[in-house]
């Protein structure tokens, strides 16, 4: 393999695993919160792009994101009002259900606005042939606008979680719950910030990798399994974990590619899902010790 | 040969030793019992006996065999039973299947022969409805026989839970604080219901908190604090041993 | 015997709609009945592993695809360019290969379907318990991504390989000739014969799954549902058990794949999907989980609805609203509603929640 084809993967690999550790992250903020893994996360991303490509027609590319996103927190919002809010201590199989039931109605529901055609954001700057060379290797500078603007999510979530007073409730709220209702913190509103965020986060992602993607109206359960994958790879839980976790699976796939045929690409981050749980289900970083604790 | 040996038992969780070296016997046909504050690792010695958790290190030997390493299942078909100190009914079933499922192990019937209702099965079925209808006579509550479990007050739920540990047939019946939520009237009861066991032959081993039964049934005791075995020894000379009362009634 | 004749009324039910629709000229409906007889088949097997066993599964469409994929394949591809491999020889040696001609008149060799079948429910059962020694050591969320992640390997398989078809599956599957004069077919004159084939099928996969779940093994697989420790404890082997309950859903969801394959001559791809497994748990869950009776009437009617395409382009739009809306108001099943009971509780809790926040 050449230097210049090794880093045309490695960048594809790095955009992609940047998409599922977003995904990941998603999957961790409201798992958190509630204890529930939400089937439907991607269902967000698919959400943020094709809300923001309708919105297109009417306004420019900036502002159909910024209200792509805001929309799509408002439906994470409303699904946690709807659906989770007023259940009473539910089983772990009652909310897989749930959450099974609101990833295919979401799906639904798209597929009857915007049909089963494959629809895409326009590139950020410039177009598909628009790229910037690399060593030799020629790279769009979508790629760019991916990993820039993911990494910079993950710093301000970072900085919201550990400095803001809200940040600080939920992550008392997720380390125990009881002990953050006595202190007066209102955990249900917790649990219901932890939706929009991880929607809000979800439908950003999903804008600013639909220009390399595409969008589609069933993209969301190919995701949820991989970002279920890099959550669990990463340790649950663990937004750092996440990302390196997730940037590993992108590479993997994305050299995969040379060796394994494009169809069977999905097969290979499932099967490094179920090794993962078979073998190590606590993560490549979390503590056998701790992971005793929890129920798997 | 004692029937049940522990032999220099140690649970280590992290850097808590939870259980420090604990070693006694238990001989057939009596009833034994450890006793202890709380938090001093009485049933965490239950869960290694029983094989929920394997133990740091030392052996715990059942009529000579070594039970470490052994799963609860393997256990339980060796023949030791046990009860849980916060009941553990089968929900949605009646008392009467709760104690069916207790003869688990003196029947064989699998998938295949159940499904196709081998007649050899049909004879198998029988007993395994007529023994438990036995053992619920035995522990006067047959009249709540086809009563959903859970729904039992809670006294009855401990009479099916011994009904269900009997059931298995076991030479050792593990009872983990058999009297705790019961009223007086209720404990009263209970020991009774335990002695009536000890007279079947079933050797009993118990961890409780509420000494007035233990000192009315047992016919030994270990005490357990923090971990380490301060004392073994019947209950009358239990009662009058100085390093017991102080950590029962506290220093000076 | 008490079981046989709780059956006895279904089976009235079973003649009498024959009867019905022979009499106002409606036999159409029987083609519905009957492949909705194959799909509860697959709901009743996957009902005992979810209710009883409590495991959850979301690739029972998996093992369905691997029935039915299999002996589509191995009865319709030729395997003269094989013919001198040793797997091959045995086979012929064994009298499981035909030999014919396809619709071009070229020669073929192909597995007999009841060979075939064999293999196919055979492979499906040592697929269930390769995945199932390690996917039933995990619980709740794992287990349901695992379980995921299988039936999308399956969909992916038989999506990207040529031998399943590809996008297009396979047709052309031929009859499967059960019985000198009974053969499972979508010929219009075997109509009749292949609903009480279905049937048939299905009330005796009821009868087994109502004997299991009365007897020593019923008992210890709902004692692992109520209490897992305490069953270990009773000396029930509880991983040995989920392992064969899952690999008897398996084998019932693989022989439903396999009749129901030739019953409509041909699988395509959409039959391993993962809205179809989510489509058997929402029935199931419909039924009331732990309810065999009720998953075959909801395996039924929902089944039949769906078929006569009662419900348009919403079809996965209804089985992911009921999942929600039974999950929500009625996670015992829709049989155990009782509206007033209901109601009141609702108002209760909302009197209640209002004085909370006061």
């Amino acid at each position: 393999m050449t230097l210049e084809l090794s880093i045309q993967y490695l960048m594809a690999g790095i955009t992609y695993g940047s998409i599922y550790a977003i995904v990941a992250i998603g999957f961790n903020i409201i798992y958190n919160t509630t204890g529930i893994i939400n089937f439907a996360q991607g269902e967000f991303v698919m959400f943020g792009g094709m809300i923001a490509i309708t919105l297109l027609n009417f306004m420019p590319l900036p502002l159909a994101i910024f209200l792509a996103v805001v929309i799509t927190m408002f439906i994470g919002a409303l699904i946690e009002i709807c659906f989770i809010r007023w259940l009473k201590s539910p089983s772990v199989l009652r909310m897989i259900i749930i959450t099974i039931g609101i990833s295919i109605l979401s799906r639904e529901v798209a597929v009857h606005i915007w049909g089963e055609s494959i629809r895409s954001l326009p590139y950020f700057v410039g177009n598909e042939i628009t790229s910037i060379p690399i060593l030799g290797a020629r790279i769009s500078p979508q790629v760019m606008w991916v990993v820039l603007v993911s990494a910079l999510m993950v710093v301000c979530l970072g900085l919201f979680f550990k400095t803001t007073s809200v940040g600080r409730e939920m992550r008392a709220c997720a380390s125990n719950r009881k002990a953050a209702t006595l202190c007066g913190i209102n955990t249900r509103n917790m649990v219901t910030l932890s939706f929009v965020l991880s929607a809000g986060i979800g439908a950003l992602a999903g804008c600013i990798m639909s220009p390399i993607t595409y969008s589609q109206y069933d993209m969301g359960t190919g995701l949820a399994i991989k970002g279920f994958t890099v959550a669990i790879l990463g340790g649950l839980g663990s937004s750092g974990g996440a990302v390196v976790a997730g940037l590993l699976l992108g590479v993997i796939e994305a050299f995969s590619v040379s060796v394994v045929p494009l169809a069977f690409q999905d097969a290979i981050s499932i099967a490094i899902l179920l090794g993962i749980l078979f073998i190590r289900p606590q993560g490549l970083f979390g503590s056998k010790e701790a992971a005793g604790l929890k129920e798997y | 040969m004692a029937l049940l040996e522990l032999k220099q038992l140690h649970k280590r969780f992290g850097g808590l030793h939870a259980v420090n070296d604990v070693s006694f016997q238990v001989e057939p046909g009596q009833i034994k019992a450890v006793i202890g504050p709380n938090g001093a690792g009485k049933t965490t010695l239950f869960n290694m006996i029983s094989g929920t958790f394997p133990a740091t290190s030392g052996n715990v030997l059942f009529q000579g065999r070594e039970l470490q390493g052994k799963k609860p299942f393997q256990v339980a078909s060796l023949g030791m039973a046990r009860t849980y100190q916060n009941i553990k009914m089968f929900s949605g079933m009646t008392a009467l299947e709760n104690v069916m499922v207790g003869r688990h192990v003196q029947s064989q019937a699998g998938f295949l022969a159940s499904m196709f209702r081998m007649p050899w099965t049909w004879k198998e079925e029988r007993d395994i409805r007529d023994k438990s209808m036995e053992l619920l006579t035995l522990l006067e509550i047959e009249e709540h026989a086809h009563t959903d479990a859970a729904s039992l007050a809670f006294g009855q739920q401990r009479a099916v839970e011994l009904a269900r540990a009997l059931a298995l047939e076991p030479s050792l019946l593990l009872l983990d604080e058999p009297a705790a939520g019961l009223n007086i009237y209720e404990t009263a009861e209970v020991g009774r219901l335990i002695t009536k066991i000890r007279d079947l032959g079933i050797t009993v081993l118990l961890v409780e908190h509420d000494m007035s039964l233990v000192m009315d049934i047992s016919d030994e005791i270990v005490v357990l604090c923090f971990g380490e075995k301060i004392a073994e020894d019947v209950p009358t000379a239990i009662q009058q041993d100085p390093e017991v009362i102080k950590i029962y009634l506290g220093e000076e | 015997m008490k079981k046989l004749l709780s059956i006895l009324p279904l089976l009235v039910v079973v003649i009498g709609v024959h009867l019905l629709t022979s009499a106002t000229d409606t036999m159409y409906y029987l083609t519905q009945m009957t492949m909705s007889a194959y799909y509860s088949l697959l709901i009743i097997g996957l009902c005992v592993l979810m209710g009883y066993a409590g495991q959850i599964s979301l690739g029972h469409a998996g093992f369905f695809a691997i029935g039915g994929y299999l002996s589509a394949a191995l009865t319709t591809r030729s395997l003269i360019p094989y013919q001198d491999t040793l797997p091959v020889k045995l086979l012929d040696s064994a009298g499981f290969l035909l030999a014919g001609q396809d619709l071009y008149g070229d020669s073929l060799l192909v597995v007999t379907p009841w060979a075939a079948c064999i293999l196919a429910v055979v492979t499906a059962a040592l697929i269930a318990v390769a995945i199932g020694i390690p996917v039933l050591k995990l619980k709740g969320h794992y287990l349901a991504m695992a379980t995921l992640g299988f039936g999308i390997i399956i969909y992916r398989v038989v999506l990207a390989s040529e031998y399943f078809g590809e996008a297009d599956g396979i047709s052309e599957v031929p009859a499967f000739v059960l019985l000198p004069g009974l053969s499972v077919s979508g010929n219009f004159g075997d109509r009749v014969q292949n609903y009480y084939i279905a049937w048939g099928l299905l009330l005796i996969g009821m009868v087994l799954l109502l004997n299991l779940m009365d007897s020593r093994v019923g008992r210890a697989l709902r004692g692992i549902h109520g209490s897992e420790e305490a069953a270990d404890a009773m000396g029930v082997n509880t991983a040995r058990f989920k392992l064969q309950t899952f690999v008897l859903s398996a084998v019932f969801a693989a022989i439903a794949g396999v009749f129901l394959t030739h019953y409509n001559g041909g699988i395509g791809p959409s039959e391993a999907g993962v809205m179809k497994s989510v489509r058997y748990v929402a029935i199931v869950a419909v039924g009331g989980m732990a309810n065999l009776w009720g998953a075959l009437l909801m395996g039924i009617v929902l089944n039949f609805l769906s078929l006569r395409g009662s419900f348009g382009s919403y079809d996965d739009a209804v089985f992911g609203l009921i999942l929600i809306l039974i999950m929500l108001f009625a996670p015992n099943g829709i049989l155990s509603i009782n509206v007033r009971y209901r109601l009141g509780q609702l108002l209760g809790r909302n009197k209640q929640d209002r004085e909370g926040e006061m």
